[in-house]
Order: structure tokens, then C-alpha cells, then sequence
């Protein structure tokens, strides 16, 4: 295993415990605030120190609370990238990037600042001062200081948060740019769903100081385990689900029985639907078809959300089962239906939890 | 015209060399303690910030205490034969103790508003606590290093009570400025109290809007970065 960490650490109301492991890839931390995203990454680098555990980086072993082993931050060899980059404000940004090089001959050293300049295309900029730079070239700037050290592993905090919308698309595309290039794992922390799923292989979702799931992004949001995982990934429709059979629930507070695709493991659980996943039913003598009619809507630049309640006629704009959400066009073509519409809910998308 | 020159001679040589003490003191002091997180911590503070809240005799009177005939730091030089009390080494340990809460206030001050993150980032780039000291958290916590250095040598300067009681009042010996100025007075010679009080005015002003105006320059260069 190129990384591995099994740690604890308890604090007056809260707990770690977290057991991750990983090839040379990147890994995705999700999590909302106060999960202990941040914590452990600090266990990570040596800056906090577990109660208890092991964390491997690259084969070495860096902490084990069993051998007595805890390595400084600065023997760890890690790359880290702060939310807001930390840049050294009073040094200039060659300066900056050659802080870690300190052991090096100085043409070894600026060799190894201009190559990294060069490829972060920060050139010219070497005379600057961080404050003379927008926030992407900052953003370059760090990840450039955390690369040229050469670290074993390479930690992300939340490094688009601080960016507006148009810049993080962009910074996104250059930060995964970026990473091809470096050799070691990746752990990187943010609580924006969508953004680690563009940048990762896998993601681990951390809850209350946790790993609640840890899978390939796909299969996470296609098969997730446990409810607060289907919650996390955006499944806005979820109702306690009673089992049938293999696979047949009844969902009593909607009202209905749901086929589904995969077996239904508990007895009682819950079923979600996502709210893209519903469809206008053609052929209503289907299973899984269901009339509905609109309690509310609401509208986002793209994209509408309907408020459904199935069986009945809603009491008011809060009396509703589930969300569907449509695009403006779909919703122009349902304007010209009667109510109640007939919904069709495929078995492959019903998940069960 | 006779007017001895020597106190100011042996203000600015006590001065001096109390704020080079003080600097280092204080700085180690203030960054160990911004660090520091133990159950100890207010109390300690309270302990090295008392000398700036007591009277400088309660000072005064700890020092001899210590440092005097009967006390243990004195009973043990004078195995040497070695005696400081009324020497001005005991004018630079009384000047020491007074100003020293001011240099590592201030400068603790400063230091706590570094962004933590920053230090860390140091940290994690392979550095030394020590590297991290002197080339982030002191370049960064300048402007309140020099502010503090400026305040201690303006009140190292002015220090009267503890000095007295410790160094006395020898001329050409241990009398400084401000002790010039208390006989002076008392024995009714205005004009040489007159002439000590505007040069010791002179220098603390000098030096306090000197340190102001490098203050805002400095400033003007970092343009807050880097702090909270």
C-alpha cells in the first residue's frame, strides 16, 4: 500500500477515527464543515498528533503510536496546500518556492525554482510578491512550493474555496493538470461533492469524524451504502422503505411499492430516488408508474424542481413526497398535461439503504 | 560652565545594553509562550508581566533580595568576590526586569497574529522550529518586534525607583539621567534638572516617532499580508 492511516483522536466533544488506504492516486475527502476534514490532514502532516495509530506514507512509517514513532511535520515529506496557500507575504515568489531547498547548491537550487516557474507558467514573476498576485497565480505559486520538495504525498485543503465560480472551473482543469505529473498520492479535502468527483478516483466521506463510505465515485453514487452517504451525494428523495420480497419494498409514507433492480438487503431501511431520475411515464400500466400532482416548483438558471405528492391532491405548497427535477423545456411540455401526472420510477435507479 | 556629562554616559551604556537583554529575552520569552499551551499559561503571564504593573520599589526591593549581601544570587557571587549590588550591573538588572514585560508583551502580541497556517506551511516545507522562527515569525511579527524594542529602551531609559534602590545614586558611578534630575532638583539646581529633562525628553521622543514613522513604512510594504 502506497498510503495508509488508522487513527484516533479525541477531543471534548468531538472524535476522529478514521482508516484509509491507497495506491498513488487521488483520493477524495468529503465532508461538511466540522467532519474533521481538516484534522485529519494535520494528523497526516504532524502537525496534530493522534491518540493513537499508525499512518504510513510510502512505506515509511511516519507515525505509530505502538513504536513510539512520531516524525515532525518537517521529516514527513509532505506537500501541503493550504485553504488560503499560506504564502511567506514578505518573500518574493522565488523565494517563496525555494524555501523547502534549503540542503541544496544554489544553481541546483534556482535550476529547480525556474523549471517549476516554468511549468506552473508563473515566469517573470519571480521578483513579485505574493499580494501583486491574483489568487489563481497564488494558488499556483503554493502548489509550486508544495511540488518542489519533492513530498511523498500531497495534501489539498479546500484549494478552490476561496475562488469565484468562473476561476474554479478553470483552476480545476489546471490543478488536474497539474497532478498527472506528481508521483505519490493525493488526498484532497473539500466539501463540494461535485468538485471531487471531477478530480478523484475515489472518495472517502467523512461524517462526525468518520469514514462513512470510502468507494470509486461512480459506484458511490450509483450503489451507496448507508444513508447518509445517498443523503451526501445529493439524493434528495428518501423515505423509510418496508421489504417485500427480493425486490419489492413498500414505502409508507408515499403511499406506494417500489420494484427494484438490486436485492433489498434489510428488512427496514430506507429507499431514495435522485431527483433526476424520475421520468414521465408512457405506457402507465408499467410497474413503478404513479400519478402525481405539483404541490410547488422552483427554479434554478437551468433547471427546474417540481414538489410532487403521489396519490392525491396536495393541501398546500409544503404537502409533498418527492422533488423531480426537469429541465425549462420538460417543464413547458408538462404545462400542457392534465393532472394527475403519471411518473415512472426505473427499478435500476431505486436505491436502498 | 561645569556640567558633568557622565550620567547621560551611564544612562545610554545601561540603557543599551538592557535593551540588547531585553530584545533577546523578551523575543524567546514571547515566542515560546505563543507556542505554549499548558495549564500554566495565564499564571505564567501574570508572572512576567507583574514588573510592568507593581511598583518599581516592590521591583526595586525584589531585586536586593536577590542580588544584595544576604540575598542567594549575592551570597554566591561574593564567594567570587564578586559584588553587584550599587555597581551598574544592578542599574542594567533593575532596568531588565522593569522593561522586560513591555518587549515581551508586545512582541507575543505580534506573533499571535500570524497566521498560524503560515507557520505550519514552513513546517511542513522541512523546516526547523528555529529556521521557522527566524525567517517567518520574526520577520513577519517585525513592526511589533521594533515597536516593542522602542518601548522597552524608552522605559529602560526612564527607569528610576528600582535603580535606586539596587544601584543608588553614585556620581560618575551609577547616577543616570533621571536619578540626576530627582537630586537635582532636590538640592534646588534647577538649570542642570532643567538641561537633564529636555535631553531625556529629546531621546524618548526621537526615538518613539522615529520607530512610528518606520512603523508605517514598513506596513505600507507588507500591506497586511500575511496576517489575519
Amino acid at each position: 500500500m502506497e498510503f495508509q492511516i488508522k487513527i484516533k483522536k479525541t477531543l471534548p466533544g468531538f472524535a476522529l477515527n478514521v482508516e484509509l488506504s491507497s495506491q498513488k492516486e487521488i483520493i477524495g475527502i468529503f465532508g461538511a464543515s466540522g467532519s474533521g476534514k481538516s484534522m485529519l490532514l494535520n494528523c497526516i502532516s504532524g502537525l496534530i498528533k493522534p491518540d493513537q495509530g499508525k499512518v504510513v506514507i510510502n512505506g515509511r512509517t511516519v507515525f505509530d503510536s505502538d513504536k513510539g514513532i512520531n516524525l515532525p511535520p518537517k521529516d514527513r515529506r509532505i506537500g501541503y496546500l493550504f485553504q488560503n496557500y499560506a504564502l511567506f507575504p514578505h518573500m518574493t515568489i522565488s523565494e517563496n518556492i525555494a524555501f523547502g531547498l534549503d540542503g541544496l547548491k544554489k544553481i541546483d537550487k534556482n535550476k529547480r525554482v525556474k523549471d517549476l516557474m516554468e511549468n506552473f507558467h508563473l515566469k517573470d514573476m519571480d521578483r513579485k510578491y505574493p499580494r501583486q498576485l491574483s489568487g489563481g497565480q497564488q494558488q499556483r505559486v503554493a502548489l509550486a512550493r508544495a511540488l518542489v520538495v519533492e513530498p511523498e504525498i500531497l495534501l489539498l485543503d479546500e484549494p478552490f474555496s476561496a475562488l469565484d465560480d468562473h476561476l474554479r472551473n478553470h483552476m480545476i482543469r489546471e490543478m488536474s493538470e497539474s497532478l498527472k505529473e506528481f508521483q505519490g498520492t493525493t488526498l484532497y479535502v473539500t466539501h463540494s461533492i461535485e468538485e471531487a468527483y471531477r478530480l478523484c478516483s475515489r472518495i472517502a466521506i467523512l461524517n462526525a469524524g468518520s469514514v462513512e463510505a470510502f468507494d470509486t465515485k461512480r459506484s458511490l453514487f450509483q450503489n451507496p451504502m448507508t444513508l447518509e452517504t445517498a443523503k451526501i451525494t445529493g439524493c434528495k428523495n428518501l423515505s423509510k422503505s418496508i421489504k417485500l420480497s427480493e425486490h419489492l419494498i413498500e414505502i409508507p409514507d408515499w403511499g406506494i411499492q417500489l420494484q427494484t433492480d438490486k436485492a433489498v438487503k434489510a428488512e427496514e431501511g430506507f429507499a431514495g430516488i435522485r431527483a433526476h431520475h424520475i421520468a414521465l411515464a408512457e405506457d402507465t400500466s408499467m410497474e413503478n408508474c404513479f400519478p402525481c400532482w405539483i404541490a410547488d416548483e422552483s427554479e434554478t438558471p437551468f433547471r427546474t424542481t417540481l414538489y410532487l405528492k403521489i396519490g392525491t391532491a396536495p393541501h398546500g405548497l409544503d404537502d409533498f413526497h418527492i422533488q423531480w427535477e426537469i429541465s425549462h423545456e420538460q417543464r413547458e411540455e408538462i404545462r400542457e398535461k392534465l393532472l394527475p401526472l403519471m411518473i415512472y420510477i426505473d427499478p435500476k435507479y431505486v436505491i436502498t439503504v | 560652565m561645569n556640567f558633568d556629562l557622565s550620567p547621560a554616559l551611564i544612562s545610554i551604556k545601561i540603557t543599551l545594553t538592557a535593551t540588547v537583554i531585553i530584545f533577546f529575552l523578551g523575543l524567546f520569552t514571547a515566542w515560546w509562550m505563543t507556542n505554549y499551551r499548558g495549564r500554566w499559561q495565564e499564571l505564567l503571564d501574570a508572572v512576567l508581566t507583574l514588573p510592568l504593573v507593581l511598583p518599581p520599589t516592590v521591583a526595586g526591593f525584589g531585586i536586593l533580595l536577590l542580588i544584595g549581601k544576604n540575598g542567594p544570587i549575592g551570597n554566591f557571587l561574593s564567594l567570587f568576590g564578586v559584588n553587584i549590588i550599587f555597581s551598574w550591573y544592578a542599574a542594567v538588572i533593575a532596568a531588565t526586569v522593569v522593561a522586560f514585560p513591555l518587549m515581551y508583551k508586545t512582541s507575543r502580541g505580534a506573533f499571535e497574529q500570524i497566521d498560524p497556517n503560515i507557520l505550519n506551511a514552513a513546517r511542513t516545507l522541512g523546516a526547523s522550529e528555529w529556521k521557522v522562527f527566524w525567517r517567518i515569525s520574526v520577520p513577519l511579527a517585525w513592526p511589533g518586534i521594533a515597536a516593542a524594542t522602542a518601548l522597552a529602551f524608552a522605559r529602560s531609559l526612564g527607569e528610576f525607583g528600582a535603580t535606586l534602590m539596587v544601584a543608588g545614586s553614585i556620581p560618575g558611578k551609577t547616577q543616570t539621567i533621571p536619578i540626576a534630575i530627582y537630586f537635582a532638583t532636590q538640592s534646588g539646581d534647577m538649570r542642570v534638572a532643567l538641561i537633564w529633562v529636555s535631553i531625556i525628553f529629546a531621546i524618548s521622543l526621537t526615538v518613539i516617532s522615529f520607530m512610528n514613522y518606520w512603523n508605517s513604512y514598513q506596513s505600507k510594504m507588507m500591506s497586511g499580508a500575511g496576517r489575519k
